[in-house]
């Protein structure tokens, strides 16, 4: 034999032929001889997999925990009141812009809630809030919190239930009443015996305020902050008897329904904007926060978060996908002379191209179905282990396992290809 | 009888770097349907470019070359494969069978690539051609565990299996002792007798002997092209072989 190297003949195959072909040939033997060769070589196969099997378990696994967070939180937000509109004096700086100077925080008052009472559309309930840090004492209990002043209309606007007694009634607040209502932390915190509150009077900063409800507990919030730390004043009793002041922290409003909101916001600002005298182009001197707003910012946020745990696990699954490249390459080099063996009984190169194509394939499908069950298992475990919120969703189970096919044929092809261009010639003598 | 290879004015030129080989410079030869054809030749003679050629694995620079009445010259290598699928059974001196695959599933495999057969009838005909050669008891034996014999009788049997226009053989016996080379031989013998054409390309002027017809090669041309007007019995032969022990 001449050590020439006889011409190479390039496979004229492109993926267009390939899907014709494919339909011509008969896949069942390709399966069958893929099959044969991943069970020839099982450790190696596993380990093949393994890659494969991390990665799209990772990815379910990360994909679970973000969706179950970002869930809860909109869940939590809910709870909170999803229709909530938010005012507050000062313009509107964003995140991180200077602090309103003194007069420009004391552009709400209780005309503009007066205002807002009568003339706003698409409002369901409105209500001032002022607050003041202090301690509250109850016989020899104290415990160090803030009380709100608030209009009856907050209870609607947080969606708070009284449980024991009842809310402060309009006449508390004409006459700047010392009542309170009281959250259950405070009640755990100044009753710790247990007996009835309702009715007793506690003292806040030397006041005596008598409690005349108890609010139902809504827990924690998603941002770990305490819902039921909270005290309950006529607005009027805050502002002239604890904080002797004439304008307001802000206004909570909530919207008749959570698509109102926006047309309620609009609102909202041009009766404010007429109440404070501004003119066309002059900047508010207020700004105007929904709920919604800030949902869709946490949203966002968490689906940023979801998106990078996502991405880290994905370039897991890639390194998978290499992985399979990098098995492919030492088995074609290993099985050249069963190559040119096939090709000299008649296997055209498109025939050894779905073999090595269809190889790269099972692994990676098999190796990601695997992973389907463990990442799923996975998210089961750290959700009853840790009591994380974790929800797996089909789609990141279809999205994970679409992307490890894909990755067997891209990783598979250019190996496939190398098989497919061997010469018979060369590959059936080569030791 | 039927013309199974035309060889016309066959020429093979490789080129290596600036300079150009010429393997064969001008073959021509023809061979009936029911020949068995030793072609000879020293190493460089070009031989295997010539068995390369006739297998289709390569295709020559000029001239033509017909296969069972099919030029092959101009076909696609594609084409080519499924020519080679359904008119050529090939016999190789390291017999290539898969590894760790049975016997009946070395077989089966040409039939793998013809979507014509389906499985049952490619399970039937892989174990007649195994029973054909004498494995009958070994059809599901793996390639390693059997002797060098045995996986010779295997490959033949693949040979069979997609009952080609042509056996092409190269050196098939050349990594057996004489004993079993000659049982190889007896088992050509009998496929000649059966009316099967058979090529043996070989370096063995012994082998010469057991065909009918012999070519000679020498530098790319054809030296001698003979017919055998007395064939050895292989078989007479082997009955002469001490028993094996």
């Amino acid at each position: 034999m001449l050590n020439n190297k006889p011409p190479l003949f390039a496979v004229d195959t492109d993926f267009l032929e390939l899907f014709i072909s494919i339909s011509t040939m008969n896949i069942a033997n390709l399966f069958k001889i893929a099959i044969r060769a991943i069970a020839g070589n099982k450790t190696r196969s596993f380990l093949t997999m393994l890659g494969i099997i991390i990665g799209v378990a990772s990815v379910i696994t990360m994909l679970a925990i973000g969706q179950g967070s970002k869930l809860q939180i909109q869940q939590n937000i809910a709870e909170m009141g999803s229709n909530m509109i938010m005012i507050h004096p000062g313009a509107d700086r964003g995140p991180g812009g200077a602090r309103g100077s003194a007069d420009d925080s004391q552009t709400l008052t209780l005309d503009d809630y007066n205002s807002l009472l009568t003339e706003a559309k698409y409002l369901a309930a409105v209500s001032p809030n002022v607050s003041s840090g202090g301690q509250l004492i109850a016989g020899n209990n104290n415990y160090q919190t803030s009380v709100t002043g608030v209009s009856r209309g907050y209870l609607t606007i947080r969606q708070l239930t009284v449980e024991q007694g009842s809310m402060f009634t309009e006449a508390d607040v004409k006459a700047a009443a010392k009542v309170c209502v009281i959250g259950k932390t405070i009640v755990d915190n100044l009753f710790p015996a247990g007996s009835d509150p309702v009715g007793q009077v506690i003292r806040f900063n030397k006041m005596p305020v008598k409690v005349v409800g108890v609010l139902k507990s809504k827990g924690y919030n998603s941002m770990g902050m305490d819902q039921d730390n909270i005290v309950l004043m006529p607005y009027s009793t805050v502002m002239k008897r604890v904080l002797a002041q004439n304008y307001l922290q802000g206004i909570y409003a909530s919207a008749v329904v959570e698509g109102m909101t926006d047309l309620a916001i609009k609102d909202v600002k041009s009766i404010l904007r007429q109440n404070h005298k501004l003119r066309e182009g002059d900047d508010d001197n207020f700004t105007i926060r929904s709920q919604e707003e800030l949902s869709s910012m946490m949203s966002s946020t968490m689906g940023m978060l979801t998106a990078l745990l996502g991405a880290v696990a994905g370039i897991s699954l890639i390194v998978g996908g290499i992985g399979i490249m990098n098995i492919m390459y030492v088995s074609v080099t290993e099985r050249t002379r069963e190559i040119g063996l096939r090709m000299s009984v008649g296997a055209r190169g498109i025939d050894i191209l779905s073999q090595f194509l269809i190889e790269a394939i099972m692994i990676s499908v098999t190796g990601g179905l695997i992973g389907v069950v463990l990442g799923f298992s996975l998210s089961m475990l750290i959700k009853m282990g840790a009591g994380w919120p974790v929800t797996v969703e089909l789609w990141t189970v279809i999205l994970s396992f679409a992307v490890c096919t894909v990755t067997g044929v891209f990783f598979g092809w250019y190996p496939a290809k190398k098989a497919a261009n061997l010469d018979p010639i060369e590959a059936i003598r080569y030791e | 009888m039927k013309e199974i290879i035309r060889l016309d004015n066959i020429r093979r030129d490789f080129v290596v770097g600036e300079e150009t080989v010429h393997a064969l410079r001008g073959v021509s030869f023809t061979i009936s349907e029911g020949e068995f054809v030793t072609i000879m030749g020293t190493s460089g003679s070009g031989k295997s470019t010539l068995l390369n050629i006739l297998g289709c694995l390569d295709t020559p620079t000029a001239g033509e070359y017909l296969l069972d009445g099919t030029p092959v010259r101009t076909m696609s290598k594609n084409a080519r494969a499924v020519l080679r699928n359904r008119k050529i059974g090939f016999v190789f001196q390291n017999y290539n069978l898969l590894p760790k695959t049975t016997a009946v599933e070395n077989v089966e495999l040409p039939l793998m690539d013809n979507s014509a057969i389906g499985a049952d009838e490619r399970r039937d005909r892989a174990v007649t051609a195994l029973r054909r050669v004498g494995l009958g008891d070994r059809l599901n034996h793996k390639s390693n565990q059997m002797s060098g014999g045995q996986m010779q009788r295997v490959a033949i049997a693949r040979a069979l299996v997609n009952d080609p226009a042509v056996i092409l053989a190269d050196e098939a016996t050349g990594n057996l002792d004489t004993r079993t080379s000659f049982e190889i031989l007896v088992l050509f013998q009998q496929l000649h007798a059966e009316g099967r054409t058979i090529i043996f390309v070989t370096h063995n002027p012994e082998i010469a002997q057991y065909s009918s017809r012999n070519i000679m090669l020498r530098d790319g041309k054809v030296r001698d092209d003979t017919i055998n007007p007395t064939i050895l019995n292989a078989a007479d032969y082997l009955a002469t072989l001490p028993p094996p022990d």
